[in-house]
């Protein structure tokens, strides 16, 4: 595998005055409820560890409270770690001072906010080209920039108009064109849809799947819903308590929870539409099969073409090459989620 | 008397004596000689004066207030060292503003000023108003004295929206500041602007107009830093977060992100000073600031109901102009804001 973009070697945030201290208790062995109690600092993160691809959206997912928040903004260190190393294209980002710290922010990491965050004084176009106007860019280049990714996003002819003269999907895609202006290669995005109605949040799933097709960015996607996240999700990190309870391929996580806390969470999902046959497939075996499937075809389509029949079975084929087969009895067995037993 | 037997027993007789009561008599002694019977049933109250009566070692309270007096005096000259050059410079303002709103011609000066009302205030409303508040004022013959106050009144708010901002951007940016700064700002509003008059007649002579220039100064920069500091750290902290995450300086979101943003808020707080000026301005006349404030003066010391009336008349007008144009000028940057 190729050197992960971002890499997170045993991350610790303990939020509190004396957060450094806090760390023995920790190590020896402290919870999250005892060093509350006992010693009033909140521990926000504990030893993290992920590594982020380069091209990839790696998706972390929790509920309110889990420490995602916490957990997106020690890559461009809003919050200071307590301890553990942030690697970015394998370089210390908790090693950098201010000068490099702002131009990091500047030049290689974007950022996507939840509430939008634009700044109200400005129209829409100064809003895009914030980015290139810190760096110093001259206002002809940066708003020429800028007008290209408005453009982009769909929002041609908006240019004048002010942040509260617009829709919250279309604030969105502002905040989205001023995070592409700045042309840093990592965007990150805390919740960037959660504030959006189910449709518009849907349109702004596939823009970003667009975007990333043509752009190849490296994305930290921050949700607390399961759809989106394995809807964008090439890495899934389950976060909880501040601590990953699982991460991974995000069909893997679907097919193996972990934990009962994931289960929870995967139980509710519509799996045949998520699940992909490549997941399900099994090796070549000697029967002879109805027909040929895509391995990233989903198990809804498979069933929807075999008509409901779970005596047949398919065979796996990409490119002309025999991938495995699939067993519509191992199709249906893979739509109960595990913990779910025949009881009734 | 009551309290001798104290110091008896106390065994300081010979160090009380030993002061002998050359003092002269004090209206207390006075009193105390004709009356002393009455009340407190024969127990006064141990006041300095009536202790120095038992032992003459205590001091006078008279004693207290020249010690006080002396003490400020001999201060008094290493204080102007420092403050009289700094201050020099607001002389010259306020005497060379004072000039220039009297000697330029009427002609002249009033369809400017009625044109600085147009331009911060955009409203027709607001314009015609104060053209119409300054015939008046001419045609009653209290343009002048008008003008005088409204010369001061531009200087001294001037300078504390110079002095102001930066103190209330300064305590935006530091807990530390804000707690030292703030008790200033309570005592600056809470005293009665006539005990700060004290002090600076004192350490500067009537006859300079820094003198009313600073009291009137100390009493309306106050809203202007209050509300400068509120508006910053009222910016939306996602913002704040935003301006940071694109890796902007202090420097960078000082300017394009906190002051555009509590530009409201600021305004509000130079409205109040504007009009804090102008309630100063008045009392100030009695430390020999020129204009209305004069004329009100002399009608409370002559008793001569009309002039103070009429002067009265001419504040208000005065005070009516510049709230509604300042607020006109909020009210604009507060729709700019918004941008609605
Ligand atoms: N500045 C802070 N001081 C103390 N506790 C904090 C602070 N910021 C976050 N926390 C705590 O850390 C935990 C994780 O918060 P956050 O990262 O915002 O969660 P999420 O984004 O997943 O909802 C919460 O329990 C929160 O109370
Ligand atoms: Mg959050």
């Amino acid at each position: 595998m190729s050197m992960p973009k971002i890499a997170l070697r045993g991350l610790y945030k303990i939020f509190g005055p004396d957060d450094a201290a806090m760390m023995a208790h920790i190590r020896a062995g402290m919870g999250k409820t005892e060093l509350l109690e006992q010693h009033k600092h909140v521990l926000g993160l504990q030893d993290i560890s992920v590594d982020m691809q380069p091209g990839e959206i790696t998706v972390v997912m929790g509920l309110s409270g889990s420490g995602k928040s916490t957990l997106i903004r020690h890559l461009n260190r809003l919050i200071e770690p307590t301890a553990g190393e942030i690697l970015l294209d394998g370089e210390d980002v908790t090693a950098l001072g201010p000068d490099a710290l702002r131009q990091l922010r500047q030049k290689r990491m974007s950022m996507v906010f939840q509430k939008f965050a634009l700044l109200p004084h400005r129209t829409v176009l100064q809003n895009a080209a914030t980015a290139l106007e810190v760096q110093g860019v001259d206002r002809p280049t940066r708003e020429a920039e800028a007008q290209k990714w408005l453009k982009r996003v769909g929002l041609d002819g908006y240019e004048g108009r002010y942040p509260a003269q617009l829709s919250g999907g279309m604030q969105q895609r502002v905040g989205i064109a001023r995070a592409l202006t700045s042309n840093a290669d990592i965007m990150l995005m805390d919740e960037a849809f959660s504030a959006l109605d189910p449709l518009i949040r849907t349109d702004m799933q596939n823009l970003l799947l667009e975007l990333q097709v043509e752009l190849q960015k490296t994305i930290v996607f921050i949700t607390h819903d399961l759809d989106e996240a394995l809807k964008l999700a090439d890495h899934l990190v389950i976060l909880k308590d501040g601590a990953v309870v699982q991460q991974g391929e995000p069909q893997g996580i679907l097919l193996a929870p972990a934990d009962p806390y994931i289960e929870d969470f995967v139980r509710d999902i519509n799996r045949a539409r998520v699940l992909r046959v490549r997941s399900v497939m099994e090796p070549v075996q000697d029967r002879s099969c109805a027909g040929d499937v895509d391995p990233d075809d989903t198990l809804e389509a498979l069933i929807a073409r075999s008509g409901g029949e779970t005596s047949l079975c398919y065979r796996v084929v990409k490119n002309g090459e025999i991938l495995g087969q699939i067993d519509m009895r191992d199709l249906v067995r893979a739509l109960v989620p595990r913990g779910v037993t025949g009881t009734h | 008397m009551a309290y001798e037997g104290v110091f008896d027993a106390l065994g300081l007789r010979a160090w009380c004596d030993a002061a002998g009561d050359n003092a002269p008599l004090s209206m207390a002694d006075l009193l105390a000689s004709t009356g002393a019977e009455n009340g407190g049933g024969g127990v006064p109250f141990p006041s300095l004066d009536v202790l120095h009566e038992a032992c003459p070692q205590i001091a006078q309270t008279r004693d207290v207030t020249a010690a006080l007096e002396d003490g400020f005096l001999a201060m008094r000259p290493e204080l102007k060292l420092v403050l009289d050059p700094v201050t020099q410079p607001l002389s010259w303002m306020l005497d060379s503003a004072l000039w220039f709103f009297t000697s330029v011609p009427w002609w002249v000066l009033l369809p400017a000023l009625i044109y600085l009302a147009w331009a911060v205030s955009r409203s027709r409303g607001v314009t015609l108003f104060v053209a119409l508040s300054f015939l008046g004022l001419g045609v009653i013959d209290h343009l002048e004295v008008a003008l005088e106050t409204l010369s001061i009144i531009f200087v001294c708010t001037s300078i504390s929206v110079v002095l102001g901002v930066p103190i209330g951007i300064a305590m935006s940016r530091s807990k530390a500041v804000q707690r030292g700064i703030l008790p200033v700002l309570d005592l600056l509003q809470t005293l009665p602007t006539f005990v700060y008059l004290i002090p600076l007649i004192f350490l500067f002579s009537v006859t300079e107009s820094k003198l009313y220039g600073i009291a009137i100064i100390l009493y309306a920069i106050v809203p202007v830093i209050r509300l400068t500091d509120l508006g910053i750290r009222l910016v939306d902290r996602d913002v704040i977060e935003a301006a940071d995450a694109f890796g902007m300086s202090q420097r960078q979101k000082l300017w394009k992100v906190q002051l555009p943003l509590a530009l409201p808020n600021i305004m509000a707080g130079v409205n109040q000073t504007i009009m804090m000026s102008l309630a100063m301005v008045v009392i100030a006349s009695l430390v020999s600031a020129p204009g209305l404030g004069v004329l009100v003066l002399r009608g409370i010391r002559n008793l001569e109901l009309g002039v103070g009336l009429v002067a009265g008349i001419g504040i208000v007008l005065l005070a009516v102009i510049l709230d509604r144009t300042s607020k006109a000028a909020l009210a604009r940057v507060d729709r700019a804001g918004k941008a609605e």
